[in-house]
Order: C-alpha cells, then sequence, then structure tokens
C-alpha cells in the first residue's frame, strides 16, 4: 500500500500500542536545552530512573544566553544556574552537551541540523515547540513538554495518538523579494493559527523541490504557529548535498547504504493525504504580521483589517489586536514607525538569512534612533559569517553583531523591547509580550525586510528599499 | 505508581474570555528562568493581570467574587504557541483542576493530561451558558463529569468531549503513563534493534 514519509516513519518507530489507544513511538534522536530540562531530570531522580539511552540525547544552551556577554558566571544569576544544571544533569547522564566553549553550542535547531544530527526518516523530539523545524530533512519531529522530556529520557519513547496528513502543494515560482518566511506566514494566514490540529503537514510542490535547505527549515519551523504537531519535506539531493560531510552524518560506505534507505522513505507519489491544498506561488507577497498571533498577517501593500471588514468569528481577535498594537484598522502596514529590528531565531537565524541581508545592505545605515541587532543561529553560522566578512558588513550598516542564542525571539536573556516598542523581527511569534516587555509589540517579517524596516525606520518594502528583482551587483 | 482516578473535577468557575490565548501568556518567558516548577502558579496570566509596576489590572481571575475557583473557562485553541509544561503547571499551581475550552492546542492538551489536569472541550454557546450561570451566581458549583463527558452547573447540564485516549488515562489513574511507557521495555529494544540508525 502507497504510504506518505509520515506514514512510514511512524511504523518504523513504533513500539505498541497503549492502552490509552495511543502509539508507544520510539524517539531516534532526542535534543534538550537548559529551559525544559531540568525539571525532566529532577523528576527522574525522584523516581529512581535513570537515562535509558544517554547516546542518543543531545544537549545545547541557547534560551537564557546572554548574546553581548560570554564570561561566566552571567550577571543573572538565574541565567547561571540554569546553565550549570544543564551540565550537570549532562555530565551525570553522560550526555554529549554542545557548551558554551564548544564552538557548536546554539539554537537547538540550528545545531541538529549543523552538525548533521537531524536525518531522514528519523524521529526527532524536544522540549521546544519549534522541534518541527527538523522536519526540513523527512524527520518527523515533535515539540513536547517537560513529563514528555523525562518520558523520552527514561524510555526513549513518547506516547501519542498518530497523526493525519495534510499536503500543502506550493507550485510555480516566487518573486523576488519573497521569501521562505513569506510561504510559511501566508500558509498559517491561509488555514488559521489553529488549522493544522490533529495534521502532519507535508510541504511540497516545485517550490520546495527548490528551496535550500536553511529555507525549508524556515518554513518548517513555523509549523506549529499554524497548530500542526509537525511539518515536513521529502528527502531529496538537496537534503542529501546538505547532510554530506557533517560531523555526525554517515561516511564512507554507510553513505551510501544512508542515502539508498533515506530516499525510501519519502512518500509514495500514489500515497493518500487526509487533505491537499494547493497554493500559487504567484499569490505569494512579502508578508508582514500585524496583530498578536503569526495568523494575522498582511502583505506590505494590504492594510490592516478592521472589525467591519472581517467575518462575525474574528471580530473580537481584531479588537483585542488593534487595541494591543495601537493599530488603526483599515490603515497601510507599510510606513509603521518601529523601534527594533531583529534578526536571529531558530526560524531566520541560519547563514544563508545573513547572507542575503548582507548582500544588500552594504552601503547602505540604519536609521536614526533605531536599535538593530544581528544574533547568529549558532557559534558555527557565528564563525562562517566572520570568515565571509558578514560581521562587518551588519557593523558597518549599523547593526549590532552578537553571539549566538534565542535572544529576542523570546527574550529570556537580557534582549528585550522597552515599553510599547515596537520590533521588526524575523522571529516566530507575535504574541503579547513575547519580545520581554509586556507591552512590547512584534511584527514578525522576513530578514530582509526587518533589515527594510531597519533601514527606513519604518516598515518598508524590501523589494523598493533594495531595488530586489533589479540587477544586483555582485 | 498508583495515580489518583479522576473521574470529575469541580469547583466554582471563573471565565476568561478569548481565542488563541497562547502559552507565553499563561506563564510569561520570563518566569521560566527556574529549575523547578514550584512557585509558578502566581504568575499565572501575570502581565495580563498586572501592569509594569505591579498593580493589578481589572482581569476575572482577580475579581475577589471568583476568587478560590478552580475550573477555568475560556475561548478556542486555549495553549497554543511553546510547549512549555510551565503553562498547564502554573495554571494548577494556582489552583485549577479542570479547564472548559472551545478547543485546545495539541501539545498543551498532552502535557496537561499528564499532569491529571482534565481538558474538556464545549461548544461556544454552551460555555457562554456556563459564564451566564457563574457571572449570575460565582458561587455555583461547575463539575466536569470526565467519566461521562458532562458538564454540571447549578441544575444545568451540557455535553463535552474529552479525547479518549485522555479520558481513559484520566478514569483508570494512568494519565501519567511514564509506568507504562517503561513496561515497554523490551519492546522498546526490539524496535531499536529494527532501526538501522539507532
Amino acid at each position: 500500500m502507497a504510504k506518505s514519509l509520515f506514514e512510514k516513519v511512524w511504523d518504523a518507530h513504533t513500539v505498541r500500542t497503549l492502552s490509552s489507544g495511543e502509539t508507544q513511538l520510539f524517539i531516534g534522536t532526542h535534543l534538550i536545552h537548559e529551559v525544559t530540562s531540568p525539571q525532566a531530570f529532577g523528576m527522574l531522580r525522584e523516581m529512581g530512573l535513570s537515562v535509558k539511552f544517554p547516546e542518543r540525547t543531545y544537549a545545547t544552551v541557547d534560551h537564557i544566553v546572554p548574546t553581548n556577554e560570554s564570561v561566566e558566571p552571567f550577571s543573572d544569576a538565574l541565567a547561571d544556574a540554569m546553565i550549570k544544571e544543564l551540565r550537570r544533569n549532562c555530565k551525570e547522564s553522560e550526555i554529549t552537551f554542545f557548551d558554551l566553549d564548544s564552538g557548536k553550542q546554539g539554537v537547538v535547531h540550528i545545531v541538529g541540523p549543523e552538525q548533521g544530527l537531524t536525518q531522514p526518516g528519523t524521529t526527532i523530539a524536544c522540549g521546544d515547540s519549534h522541534t518541527s523545524t527538523h522536519g526540513a530533512f523527512g524527520a518527523i519531529a515533535f515539540g513536547v513538554g517537560t513529563s514528555q522530556v523525562r518520558n523520552i529520557l527514561a524510555t526513549q519513547t513518547m506516547a501519542m495518538a498518530e497523526l493525519k496528513v495534510r499536503r500543502i502543494n506550493v507550485t510555480g515560482q516566487l518573486s523576488p523579494g519573497v521569501y521562505a518566511k513569506d510561504v510559511i506566514l501566508y500558509i498559517i494566514r491561509m488555514l488559521g493559527v489553529n488549522g493544522g490540529t490533529g495534521f502532519a503537514y507535508e510541504y511540497g510542490g516545485d517550490v520546495f523541490d527548490n528551496m535550500s535547505m536553511e529555507e525549508r527549515m524556515t518554513v518548517c519551523n513555523m509549523s506549529i504557529e499554524g497548530g500542526a504537531r509537525c511539518g515536513y519535506v521529502n528527502p531529496d539531493e538537496t537534503t542529501f548535498e546538505y547532510l554530506k560531510g557533517r560531523p555526525y552524518s554517515p561516511i564512507g560506505d554507510d553513505w551510501g547504504s544512508a542515502v539508498e534507505l533515506w530516499k525510501s522513505y519519502a512518500s509514495d507519489a500514489d500515497c493518500d493525504y487526509d487533505d491537499v491544498v494547493n497554493i500559487d506561488a504567484a499569490d505569494i507577497a512579502p508578508t508582514v504580521t500585524w496583530g498578536i498571533n503569526p495568523g494575522q498577517a498582511i502583505s506590505i501593500n494590504e492594510t490592516i483589517p478592521s472589525p467591519d471588514s472581517v467575518p462575525a468569528d474574528q471580530v473580537a481577535g481584531v479588537e483585542e489586536a488593534l487595541e494591543f498594537m495601537q493599530f488603526e484598522g483599515g490603515s497601510a502596514i507599510k510606513g509603521i514607525a518601529i523601534d527594533v529590528a531583529f534578526i536571529g531565531s531558530c526560524t531566520n537565524g541560519r547563514l544563508s538569512d545573513l547572507e542575503e541581508v548582507a548582500k544588500y545592505i552594504q552601503g547602505k545605515r540604519v536609521a536614526e534612533g533605531i536599535q538593530a541587532i544581528v544574533v547568529p543561529g549558532s557559534q558555527v553560522v557565528a564563525q562562517i559569517a566572520k570568515e565571509k566578512g558578514l560581521d562587518r558588513i551588519f557593523s558597518e550598516a549599523g547593526f549590532e553583531w552578537r553571539g549566538a542564542g534565542c535572544s529576542m525571539c523570546l527574550a529570556m536573556n537580557p534582549d528585550k523591547l522597552v515599553g510599547d516598542q515596537i520590533c521588526a523581527s524575523s522571529s516566530n511569534r507575535n504574541f503579547k509580550g513575547r519580545q520581554g516587555s509586556p507591552t512590547g509589540r512584534t511584527l514578525l517579517m522576513s530578514p530582509l525586510m526587518v533589515a527594510a524596516a531597519a533601514i527606513s525606520g519604518k516598515v518598508a518594502d524590501a523589494r523598493e528599499v533594495f531595488g530586489v528583482g533589479e540587477t544586483v551587483n555582485a | 505508581m498508583a495515580l489518583k482516578k479522576i473521574t470529575q473535577v469541580s469547583g466554582t468557575a471563573v471565565y476568561v474570555p478569548g481565542n488563541d490565548i497562547d502559552t507565553d501568556r499563561i506563564i510569561p518567558a520570563r518566569f521560566m528562568k527556574c529549575i523547578t516548577f514550584d512557585g509558578l502558579g502566581e504568575f499565572m496570566f501575570y502581565d495580563v493581570r498586572r501592569h509594569e509596576d505591579g498593580t493589578p489590572k481589572d482581569h476575572p481571575l482577580d475579581e475577589p467574587r471568583f476568587a478560590g475557583a478552580s475550573i477555568l473557562l475560556t475561548g478556542n485553541n486555549f495553549g497554543c504557541g511553546s510547549s512549555r509544561e510551565h503553562a498547564p503547571q502554573a495554571i494548577a499551581k494556582a489552583g485549577f483542576n479542570g479547564v472548559i475550552a472551545e478547543g485546545f492546542a495539541e501539545i498543551f492538551f498532552g502535557n496537561s493530561t499528564t499532569l491529571g489536569l482534565p481538558l474538556a472541550v464545549a461548544t461556544k454557546e454552551d460555555i457562554q451558558t456556563i459564564v451566564a450561570a457563574v457571572d449570575k451566581d460565582p458561587t455555583t458549583e461547575v463539575t466536569i463529569d470526565v467519566e461521562n463527558q458532562r458538564i454540571r452547573f447549578g441544575d444545568q447540564e451540557v455535553t463535552c468531549f474529552i479525547r479518549e485516549s485522555a479520558r481513559g488515562g484520566l478514569i483508570e489513574g494512568k494519565w501519567d503513563q511514564i509506568a507504562e511507557l517503561l513496561e515497554g521495555e523490551a519492546e522498546i529494544n526490539a524496535t531499536a534493534k529494527e532501526l538501522p540508525y539507532v
């Protein structure tokens, strides 16, 4: 019987059926970080349990890491206690830890792929909702809570009900200046922030076939913002090319057999999907969120919805968002003044994100009074970026070049908005207070759109600011 | 590991309106700088309940007439966003023993069930009927009958839906699945052996 990748991977990792009717699913690769794991280790100790497969768990530290100091102890005593606790837990349980001095530390969803830990046909779990990122490789990757982190540490399995699969085809070609971020914001806007409940999203079509691995990661990363528990792209030559030679990728004879196996996991051409959605790439424009969830997004040339322009069931949500954002329904998103610009996060903190922006900002300057920060997603990204001179390009344009971490995506470190500042952000969530100030306002957009906003001092169309699509100086 | 069988939960209720209430709102990230879940209760919904100087805002959770409520009533897609278990932990530690909503985000649903916190899905209309009853008389006892998927309040009763995997676990005292997962050790090892990359 023809099967989707999801079904194949699910079946291969099924241990047994539990009394709840759920599946006990084997988790091949478990990633942990400092925020959601300490309580899990605490529970293991209380229960007298140990880590069953220590070699299948990898740790790094990302959420609380300051991006402008690298000396310990951190000035934040709580953050310092958290990193020490993770270090202790990894040492005691013999878990590989990509620590601050490893040269490999960074946002867990950037570290896994770049180390070659994220492989096709595997199951991955992490106590972090953006674990869906790893689906870009044709892995089935779930964000989980701390009790499940405990369960995976103790048994290498988790309980879960099988998902339905929705195939999302994006066909045609994206216009210049339209990026992976715009694709996923468009999908979430179209299907809703809870439209994916009960589904795994399988992304396919020309646009995904032509995307780089890093672009696929950006899309899969935000599957959870559309309510889907995971999202994935079938593995292909692009996937294998990316993985070849990574530290944890198979080598020698194992490489060839791994690739053959990985290919076999791709969805069969004639498999049945529970739902299919078709999108024309030409309909997708640079997109910006105007509200308080990632589905409240419009293209750069649209106006912000007003309560009387939406269906009855959305009126309260629009009113609440407009009040929080202090925006007028019916007004343009373009031209709204910003205070802060943030380029980084597990959504858009990879090398290609930084390279794309660097291509356009030379000779330009961040507008007066705007704080613009660039936070590479990992130490590896930071290192390669420096070798390519990107740090200098950003600095000369007036951006602050920082160390690796989650930073202002969720502001658990010192990088926070103040008061009701507006931030043009390449991150993934525009929830109330997400960026560290309870009244702070977030506008999600692609990294190049963030740069356009930083340089203009207001929300702008990157295609106009940078002449994207015209002949670019090489 | 014998767990309590949760066949029903009862208490007075409070309504926190809104759809798509995310886990950042339930427990802002800065309160996750901790290595235990202790003390999270007092920070539940902190930023919508307090001004930046710490003075209270006008929020239903702080209305004296709803003090001591243990059933939370809310809108659709409750608990979306971050997978932080800190969110249901905060709700439970603030004294709530059940949540009734039009719908729940999936990770939140699983995290809550694992803590023995029943989440019941009801229609918008039925929730509004409960809200009206509670608003009229905040001492109204609201019961989520997990076993029979009913919500009783005053002399009224409506149906609710609790996903079977969760309902069974709650009423049989198997909502924390670690014991059963551990029992599968032989099968776990067999599966691991079959997987080429493990």
